[in-house]
Parts: C-alpha cells; structure tokens; sequence
C-alpha cells in the first residue's frame, strides 16, 4: 500500500522532470521557437492552479469558481513586493521574499473567505466564490498606491489624490495595474514551484488529514460522527489551495510587464477553463491535472486554427465529459457492458 | 428629485432581476440545480430579437415572440439533454459542473456567429415617457414597461403555481419528488414545463434589459444572471415572491451604490450582500428552513 503511492507520487514528478528535461534540450539545440519559448512560463502556472484547484474540488469535493482571485491576490501583492523593492534588494532574496509574499497573501484571503465560505455547501458555496473573486477583481481594480519620499500613499478614488511629491512613484495604478514587474520568473523556476505544490498536495492526500478530508467529501455526516472536525479540516484544504494558487500568481505577474486585474486574466471565465483542465484530467487525479494543463493550454497555442473554435470544444468536451463519467444511468449501462472492467474514479468517489 | 429618479431606475433594474431571479428559483425549487446558463439563455434571447428585427426592418414584436419560442426551445433541450442524464448522480457538482458547460457553450456559440463586438441593441420600447414636476422628474418608457410587465408576471405566476393542476404539481415535485410521482405526477415532465417557463421569461428579461442598456454581447447575460442568483437567494431560494423581492432590493442597491459610493465597487457591493445574506440568514428574506435527514 504504502509502496503503491509512492511509486503512483514518483511517476508524477518523474513526468514533470523528464518534460522539464526535453524541454530544455529542445531548448539548447533551438528547436524552440521564441513563441514557444513564451508558452513556457504560463504552461507552469496553470498546471500549479490546476493542482490547487484539483485540490479543493477533486479532493475536498466542494466547487470553488473564483480561484483566480487567489491567483489574482498572489500576482498584485508580490507583483506590488517586487516593485517597491527593485532597486533596494538583490534580485534572488527578493524573488524568493515575494514569493513567500504573495503566497502568505493567498493563503490569508484564503483562511478569511473560507471562513464564511465553508458553511455553504454545492452551488451556494460555487457562486459565492465566483462572487469573491470578481469582489477581488473590482477592489483591486480602485486602487491606487503610490511610494514616495515620505512613505506609501493609498487611495481609491484617482491617481491625482495620492498626493504624491514630484520624485514619487505611482506602483498601482487603479484600472491599469502595476507596469514594469522585474520579468523574474523563468521555465526553471516554473516548475520548481510546480513540484513544490506537486509534493505538498500528494503528502496531503495522502496523509492522515488528507484522508480526513476525503471523508468529509464522501459523506459529511458520516465524517462528523466518527469525530473529524469537518470545519477545521475544510478550512485546512482550501488555505492551501489558495495558497497554492496564490504561487501560481506570483510566477504570472513576474512573467507580464503589465498586470492588470482584468477578466482575462482573473475573471469568472479564466476560473472556469482551469476548471476546464481539472475535468478533463480527471477530477480527484492530480497527475492528470497537470498533464490536461500543459496539454490543453499548449495544443490550441501550436494549432492557431483550433484556437478559434477552442472554446467551444472545450466547452462540448466538457458536458459529454461530466454526462459520460457522472450519469447513473450511462454508468450501469458501461457496468452491464464492460463487466468487470472496474471504473476506478466513478467508484472511488461514489 | 434626481434621488427619485435613481431610485426608479433602480426599481426598473430590480424589476428585470427579479424577472431573471424567478427563472432561477423555480428551475432552483423544483430540480435542484443551479441553471448556470440561465443568464446565457437572456443573451441567446437578445440576440434573436436583435436578428430578427434586423431582419423584418425594426418590427421587434414578432422578434420578442420568435425569441420567447425559441429560449423556451433551448431551455427544454438543453434539460433534455445535458440536465436530465445527470438526475441523481452520485456528486452534486456533476450537473452544476455541465450547467458550466452549457453557459459557456451557448456563449461560445455567440461568439463565433455575431463576433466579440458589442452590437447596439434597439429598445423595444418605443413610447417616450412622462414627465412630471415641469420636467424634472423624468420617467423613460422602457423603465415604466419594465415595472409593469414584471408585475404582470409575478402576479400571473402566482395564480399559475396555486390555481392549476400543473402549478400544484410543481409544488408537490418540488417538496418531494418521490412522492409526487407516486401521486401521478409526472416528475420529468413538470421539471420541462419549470424549464419552458423560465427559458420564456429568460427571453422577456433579455428583450427588457437590452432595451434599458441598449449593448449586445456574448457575455450581456452572464452578469445580470449572476446577480439575478443573488437576488433569488436574497429572497429565499424557490420562493416566487422572495424573488421579486430580492430582485427589486438588489437594482436599488446597484443603481444607489453606482451613483453614490463608486461605478468600480457597485458589483462588489451587490456581491458583498449575498455574502452577508448567506451568513446572517442563509434561507432568504421569504425562504423555508429545510432540515437535512441522516
């Protein structure tokens, strides 16, 4: 048993180090396009999203559909470090101090919205997410910091009423974001951040709490009564997928001169494709995550005549998925059919 | 007097909520789904008065009724199709995850036919308004129509759900739908009938707020949707009256907060509510307490 996971766990990042390695072969020959190049970096952080998303809805088994907003968090307060800091600390401290920056960010909103979060259950918690994260979205999207010789200004109304002296730097700017965030992250980095997340979420599931959590998402009550303390442990998963995300962040707005909050980005739709990659990778199945990530995000980028039509596909392939997979009446029909051929995930989570 | 007149607008915003929100509640009340492409059958709504008007040179009459037909259409395939398989699938999120699909589907679809460029939607509404206090308090005709046919609806649903056969019916599926089928009541055929009447009203919210906020695009519908849900769990889910309620407070807040506090923050504002709703009284304003049996 125990052997069996950690071999399952191993596989996983050997996966991701044998595609790291490719690629970077790949990369001193250039056979890499400068295209592809780019593709790189936000390959990464949509698998680490993906892993935190699969997270909260694979293995806590509760739909968040605003974790961008984590994601969104993570960007601008690291984005926000980084900026305040260009020319005061060295660059590798201080990339490491606003990843820890932007996570602890993450991680907080995350501890403070599941607060009220976690007492909702199905769709009341999916659409307070969603609410959470345009909340996030639009707040950030009034502010206006600015540093100068006297310190931060703060406001929310324009620029013109920081007050800011003639030497002083506007760092947030409202509707237009924070600009020229040091490109700090690279391929590397990326995927260093994508194992980190990779070994805490495997540890997790796999854990004594991990297996708490599970409980709870299989049957709540049952969980209850056999004496799991179903908020803490709710609370638990969701922190660190928020944090998790909030990672994901860091390496987004280290990776774009101009961060904005927009719905591009950040929005209701950006959640909904990661959930996107964490359906179609199979939901509760984090390798599979990661592998839809890079897979789904990649194809359309190599194949410009798919991205037209992208979404919609992604969209069938997401209802035939969920009809396919969850339907009882399709599920007894492949029992009768396939016999034993057992259908691990349909099981495991029923 | 201009307070009054935001207050107005805001009830006309309210009224077009609360005509989405009851779409949301009823399919809420009896199939216990969140229809996330609610607010996506608005658009398709929109976009078929839009064609068809383009098409018959302005006469948005018989766009409104094509348009109605063809949402009710759409609504009841897609329960058909993507809602029906999942009935009783083992997880909950299952169906909420495909209702994500469809939304995002019909929008896709939107895209690829009329473009991402917002069209400029004609009102329906021709009349001009009134006027009183010499001109200073100025009512549009859309936001007078808006009101009113809400009103009509509300009141027509009501008779509808208590006075015929089929409006019990939906009540009785939405109690309990095991034993409303063994009463004679066929549960899959009322749920149809549930989607059918908010797909209608779907396009008649679609017809009225593109008329007062005359901008067309794939994603008119998803916000108005969202926060029609608000509304609906801010009067109390599957409850027909808690919806327009929740509908009417919701535009006021909207339209107040817009003019008042900040256009950026008036979304977080309305969202901000809903959190504070879940929390103090998570039934609503008019919902039932429901105890869950082990």
């Amino acid at each position: 048993m125990k052997n069996k996971i950690t071999k399952n766990n191993l596989i996983t990042y050997g996966i991701v180090l044998a595609f790291y390695i490719i690629v970077e072969i790949l990369m001193m020959t250039g056979a890499l396009s400068s295209h592809m190049k780019g593709l790189l970096v936000p390959m990464t952080y949509y698998a680490i999203i993906a892993v935190a998303l699969n997270l909260c809805v694979g293995i806590l088994g509760e739909l968040s559909i605003g974790h961008c907003g984590f994601m969104c968090i993570g960007a601008f307060t690291s984005a926000f470090f980084s900026r305040a800091t260009e020319n005061s600390i060295p660059t590798v401290p201080r990339f490491i101090i606003a990843f820890i920056i932007g996570i602890a960010f993450a991680a907080l909103f995350g501890f403070l919205i599941g607060i009220p979060v976690l007492r909702l259950k199905g769709d009341y918690l999916a659409i307070v997410t969603l609410a959470f994260g345009e909340i996030i979205k639009n707040v950030i999207n009034s502010f206006y910091i600015g540093i100068d010789g006297k310190g931060l200004h703060f406001s929310m109304k324009d620029s013109m009423s920081l007050g800011m002296e003639a030497d002083g730097d506007i760092i947030v700017n409202g509707a237009m974001g924070i600009t020229g965030t040091p490109h700090n992250a690279n391929f590397t980095i990326g995927v260093v951040v994508l194992l980190i997340s990779l070994f805490v979420v495997q540890n997790l599931v796999n854990s004594r709490d991990g297996r708490a959590i599970m409980a709870i998402r299989d049957n709540y009550i049952a969980a209850e009564a056999t004496g799991i303390n179903i908020t803490g442990y709710k609370m638990m998963a969701f922190t660190i997928s928020a944090a998790i995300a909030g990672a994901a962040g860091v390496l987004f707005s280290h990776n774009i001169t101009t961060l904005t909050a927009s719905s591009q980005y950040f929005g209701y739709n950006a959640s909904i494709m990661i959930l996107v990659y964490v359906v179609l990778g199979g939901i509760g199945n984090i390798r599979g995550s990661v592998i839809a990530a890079c897979v789904l995000y990649l194809l359309p980028e190599l194949l410009r005549g798919l991205n037209t039509y992208r979404m919609l596909i992604y969209s069938i392939v997401l209802i035939v998925m969920m009809i396919v997979n969850w339907s009882p009446k399709i599920i007894e029909w492949r029992k009768r059919t396939f016999g034993r051929v057992s259908f691990r995930r349909a099981k495991e989570v029923a | 007097m201009s307070f009054l007149t935001y207050l107005i607008n805001g009830l006309s915003l309210g009224s077009i909520y609360a005509i989405i929100a009851l779409g949301y509640t009823m399919v809420y009340g009896i199939a216990k789904m969140l229809n996330f492409a609610h607010g996506d059958f608005i658009m398709v709504g929109c976009y078929i008065i839009f064609s068809v008007s383009a098409a018959l040179s302005g006469n948005s009459v018989v766009g409104i009724i094509v348009a109605i037909i063809l949402c009710t259409v759409l609504g009841v395939t897609t329960e058909f199709v993507a809602y029906r398989p999942l009935r009783g699938a083992a997880s909950p999120l299952a169906v909420l995850i495909t209702a994500i699909g469809v939304s995002y589907l019909l929008e896709n679809i939107a895209l690829l036919i009329y473009g991402a460029d917002i069209k400029s939607f004609t009102s329906v509404v021709t009349w001009e308004g009134v006027s009183f206090a010499g001109g200073e308090l100025k009512i549009q005709g859309v936001t007078i129509i808006t009101i009113l046919v809400s009103v009509v609806i509300l009141i027509a649903l009501q008779l509808f759900i208590n006075k015929t056969k089929q409006g019990q019916a939906m009540l009785a599926a939405s109690e309990d739908k095991g034993a409303a089928a063994l009463m004679g009541i066929n549960v899959n055929r009322t749920i149809a009938l549930t989607f059918a009447i908010g797909s209608a009203l779907a396009a008649v919210a679609g017809a009225l707020l593109c008329s007062a906020y005359p901008s067309l695009s794939p994603y008119t519908g998803a916000m108005p949707g969202i926060k029609a849900f608000v509304a609906a769990v801010l009067g109390g889910i599957g409850s027909i009256p808690g919806a327009m309620i929740g509908g009417l407070v919701l535009g006021i807040v909207e339209i107040l907060s817009k003019t008042y506090i900040s256009s950026q923050l008036s979304d977080a504002i309305v969202f901000g509510i809903l959190v504070v709703v879940l929390l103090v009284k998570p039934t609503g304003i008019l919902g039932k307490q429901i105890q869950e049996k082990v």
